[in-house]
């Protein structure tokens, strides 16, 4: 399954990879192979912005505005103000978050 | 860092008590500092009772675990250490995966948070595992440096950062801990199908509840107030006949309205058009609608006024309840819903206020007015 095209903050940087193969490890869509000893990007469109491989990337080759993709998060921070966060556990009691 | 050392307990106490100590744990395991509690590898019936429960309700938010070290099997100081969240349902994943090893486990404080939720809000992080290291004097309990942490808590554990900080070298696990003992067996190295998150069926199916549970208990009995009100309301006051005769059609496509958003559209996910979670459950709404009104005839809606409102007002509840699911499912990004807000929220609006509109024109006419 892939979400909206073209929409990711997802930047690579190949001049600055060490190939140290982090991305390609932590990455839960395997956004990431390794090829020729350098990360390459396989599909842009499967990045869903966890965050994980600009966090472990060694040489900050990569770099993503990550945050968490729910419509509930993002709608109370328009309302509310602050980043988008899955945290739902304040007023509203209902447990709905992830 | 020093006042913990010296001062903090690495474990705590009642877990150790068998009078006292939770069902799950069913002895304890020497180690250089001391007693650690040991964990059963199986579940009871109160743990699946758990995991049913805090999959349909609340009861998810204080489902946790004590932070801390704990033993499985009969580890010593050459053995492996895997690194878990307190979200009781995670915790108990893991234990019932690693049955017949000899390893410690050690559980972070997420605040009862599983582990994806909670490396991205930070709280299974870089500072809490290395705060976690410290306080269970980890060090002194193993004489190796490594560390098998869960590879969803990527987003939160930088993991040159906890071995510059620590010692420790950590290993990204697989994704799912039921293939852990695949994991270890292979020395340490996952297959791309372990790193890989998916989403079938069954996984969007157990995670409705949570979708249907909080969209009928928070806003459906305001929108069914607001239904009996309009319908019941005459010039001589409000009825409750009328709000019950005329509204009743409309608390049914509410329903309606719902499970499409909240139960089919999540289902149906990769065989609903579009990527768009929006389209996806307008499309699932309209068709429900369609359904509801039309073929099977569940609700009778005549007036051809109330027919258009319809129309309108239920395709775009159901897309708003199904944008919800973004929130839940394992591959929705930020930029992504934001963009579908950015087009949705103004559409959503309009159609409400048409659908007001519409209500008030049929009021009239009722009333006489027109």
């Amino acid at each position: 399954m892939k979400y909206l095209a073209n929409v990711t903050t997802l930047e690579f940087d190949p001049e600055k990879c060490t190939g140290c193969g982090r991305c390609v490890e932590v990455c839960p869509h395997a956004v990431f192979e390794m090829r020729e000893r350098k990360a390459r990007i396989t599909d842009r469109d499967l990045c869903m912005e966890c965050g994980a491989c600009a966090n472990n990337c060694e040489s900050g080759a990569i770099r993503v505005d990550s945050g968490v993709g729910c419509a509930a998060a993002i709608i109370n921070s328009m309302l509310y103000g602050g980043e988008p966060s899955c945290d739902c556990t304040g007023s509203d009691s209902s447990g709905t978050c992830c | 860092m020093g006042l913990v050392l010296r001062f903090g307990r690495p474990v705590d106490p009642a877990l150790l008590d068998p009078a006292r100590r939770p069902h799950w744990v069913i002895g304890v395991a020497e180690s250089a500092i001391g007693d650690i509690p040991r964990i059963s590898t199986e579940w009871t019936s109160a743990d699946r009772i758990g995991e049913i429960r805090s999959r349909v309700s609340a009861y998810r938010m204080k489902y946790s675990v004590p932070p801390g070290i704990y033993a499985v099997g009969e580890p010593d100081a050459d053995s492996d250490v895997l690194v878990s969240a307190n979200y009781k349902l995670s915790f108990d994943k893991l234990r019932k995966s690693l049955a017949g090893m000899n390893v410690w486990v050690l559980v972070l404080d997420t605040k009862g948070i599983n582990v994806w939720c909670a490396a991205g809000k930070g709280t299974f992080g870089t500072d809490e595992l290395v705060d976690r290291i410290q306080r269970t004097r980890l060090d002194q309990v193993v004489r190796h440096r490594r560390l098998i942490v869960p590879q969803l808590c990527a987003p939160g554990v930088n993991a040159r950062a906890v071995r510059e900080r620590s010692g420790f070298r950590v290993y990204f696990g697989p994704v799912h801990a039921s293939d852990i003992p695949e994991y270890m067996a292979a020395k340490y190295r996952a297959t791309k199908q372990m790193r890989t998150v998916r989403f079938s069926m069954l996984d969007r199916m157990v995670l409705t509840p949570m979708e249907i549970n909080p969209a009928m208990k928070q806003y459906y009995p305001w929108y069914a107030l607001a239904v009996l009100l309009i319908f019941g309301l005459q010039p001589s006051g409000i009825l409750f006949r009328d709000a019950l005769e005329g509204g009743l059609p409309f608390l049914a496509m509410g329903v309606v309205a719902v499970m499409a958003g909240a139960f089919l559209t999540p289902v149906l996910l990769p065989f609903v058009p579009f990527r768009s979670f929006a389209l996806k459950g307008w499309i699932v709404g309209f068709i429900s609608v369609y359904l509801a009104v039309h073929y099977f005839r569940w609700v009778e809606i005549n007036d051809v006024i109330l027919l258009a409102m319809t129309y309108i007002f239920f395709p775009l509840m159901a897309s708003y309840i199904a944008l919800q699911f973004t929130g839940s499912t394992t591959y929705t990004g930020m930029s992504g819903v934001k963009k579908e807000l950015r087009y949705g929220l103004p559409v959503y609006i309009t159609g409400a206020a048409v659908s007001i509109i519409l209500c008030i024109i049929y009021k009239l006419g009722e009333w006489g007015a027109v």
